[in-house]
């Protein structure tokens, strides 16, 4: 990865626009330490991804190996999502964190799949630090992003029935946006009408948040230099 | 208003701050688990396969209670001596084997015929060492064996030309 290409053009002074941190619920921060969620909004849409960041997915397939997917859960950042999704009662042999879906993927298909923008973003993202990812359509989002449990009677956008309660999601100020580590909102997603593109990361105990804020400049930048 | 003042009595809020340090230590014995699960399945890979996957406890995300924190820490508990046996089982049955190598290549005789793969030793590859006669039927009339050491995995131009059928490759 390089340096050019993992900052945003105004490197050097502060970055712009700087990560916004979300809320979590205090009954939820209580029972995890370190959750937390961050977000950066940047302009973007979806679309076929530009050669250099085609060319970027095909040199990541190209040095990641077998062993890097065997050894993946014994790295800190891989393992904390793991142990989360186990304290969360998924099982992730079954739901794969971010990190290690693409890894089966890239074991299975031979490479990383092109999904275009912002998708490539963030398997770029993803597979650089390990962090999980998310996008939504930031003008189809009100206020900030936080971590909350469900209340009952609450449902997420285009699927049917209630989310049963105390379901973790992640949420704007309105109502649930997506299942965390799940399922999103139906038109919140990124698509052809979508402007400016609001990137979330979604950080467990364990994770640095140094590691946090870099998957978000990897994607703001590829973003934006697209 | 009595129900309330009941649910803050101090002995309420004790066993809360109880079950809540349970759940945290729960959480952690857990992170430890798959931590320790994770190192097995990556030192055993290739050579065994350790299954690391344990019953989800909700089908949507959400915080346990200390009961299923419970029942996910014992499972992975199981999973994880599952794992240290099968470990051991195998460190002994490949330590086993090498040392039948050792006889075997002391003395390739008293092991006709016999051929011990790499896989079986814990290493990898495809070679195998074979307990063979030397030329053929005349070393096997006159007790001449000898092992041999096969040349590894085949290479992918010959399997290739396996797949073309195409002959005298």
């Amino acid at each position: 990865m390089s340096a050019e290409a993992s900052r945003p053009a105004a490197s050097g002074a502060a970055w712009q626009p700087a990560p916004e941190q979300g809320w979590v619920s205090p009954h939820v921060a209580s029972e995890f330490p370190g959750l937390g969620i961050a977000s950066v909004v940047v302009d973007g849409r979806a679309r076929r991804s530009p050669e250099p960041v085609r060319r970027r997915l095909r040199g990541l397939s190209d040095r990641f190996y077998g062993s890097h997917a065997i050894h993946m859960r014994e790295r800190p950042i891989p393992w904390a999502y793991r142990v989360f999704f186990r304290q969360i009662g998924l099982d992730p042999d079954r739901t794969r964190t971010p990190v290690e879906e693409l890894a089966l993927e890239r074991l299975r298909d031979g490479a990383f799949k092109g999904r275009g923008l912002p998708g490539d973003a963030l398997t770029i993202a993803t597979i650089e630090t390990g962090i999980a990812l998310r996008c939504f359509d930031a003008d189809r989002i009100s206020g900030a992003l936080c971590i909350r449990d469900t209340a009952p009677g609450e449902a997420l956008a285009g699927r049917p029935g209630e989310l049963p309660a105390g379901t973790l999601v992640i949420a704007d100020e309105r109502a649930p946006a997506g299942l965390l580590f799940g399922a999103g909102g139906e038109g919140l997603g990124v698509g052809r009408e979508t402007r400016r593109v609001a990137v979330a990361a979604v950080q467990v105990g364990g994770v640095p948040q140094m590691a946090v804020d870099e998957a978000l400049w990897m994607v703001a930048a590829t973003l934006e230099a697209a | 208003m009595p129900d309330v003042l009941d649910r803050e009595s101090p002995a309420e809020l004790l066993i809360g701050d109880r079950e809540r340090s349970a759940r945290a230590e729960m959480r952690r014995q857990i992170g430890r688990l798959e931590g320790e699960l994770s190192r097995l399945a990556s030192e055993a890979f290739p050579r065994l396969a350790i299954e690391t996957g344990v019953p989800a406890a909700a089908r949507e995300p959400r915080a346990l209670g200390l009961g299923e924190l419970e029942a996910v820490r014992d499972a992975l508990a199981e999973r994880a001596a599952e794992a240290r046996r099968a470990t051991r089982a195998r460190s002994a049955e490949e330590a086993a084997n090498r040392q039948l190598l050792a006889r075997m290549l002391a003395s390739p005789a008293d092991y006709k015929w016999l051929q011990i793969s790499r896989g079986s030793l814990g290493e990898p590859g495809c070679g195998h060492w074979h307990s063979r006669p030397r030329f053929g039927l005349l070393g096997m009339l006159m007790g001449w064996w000898r092992v041999r050491i096969s040349s590894g995995c085949p290479l992918s131009g010959r399997l290739a030309a396996v797949e073309r059928g195409e002959p005298g490759r």
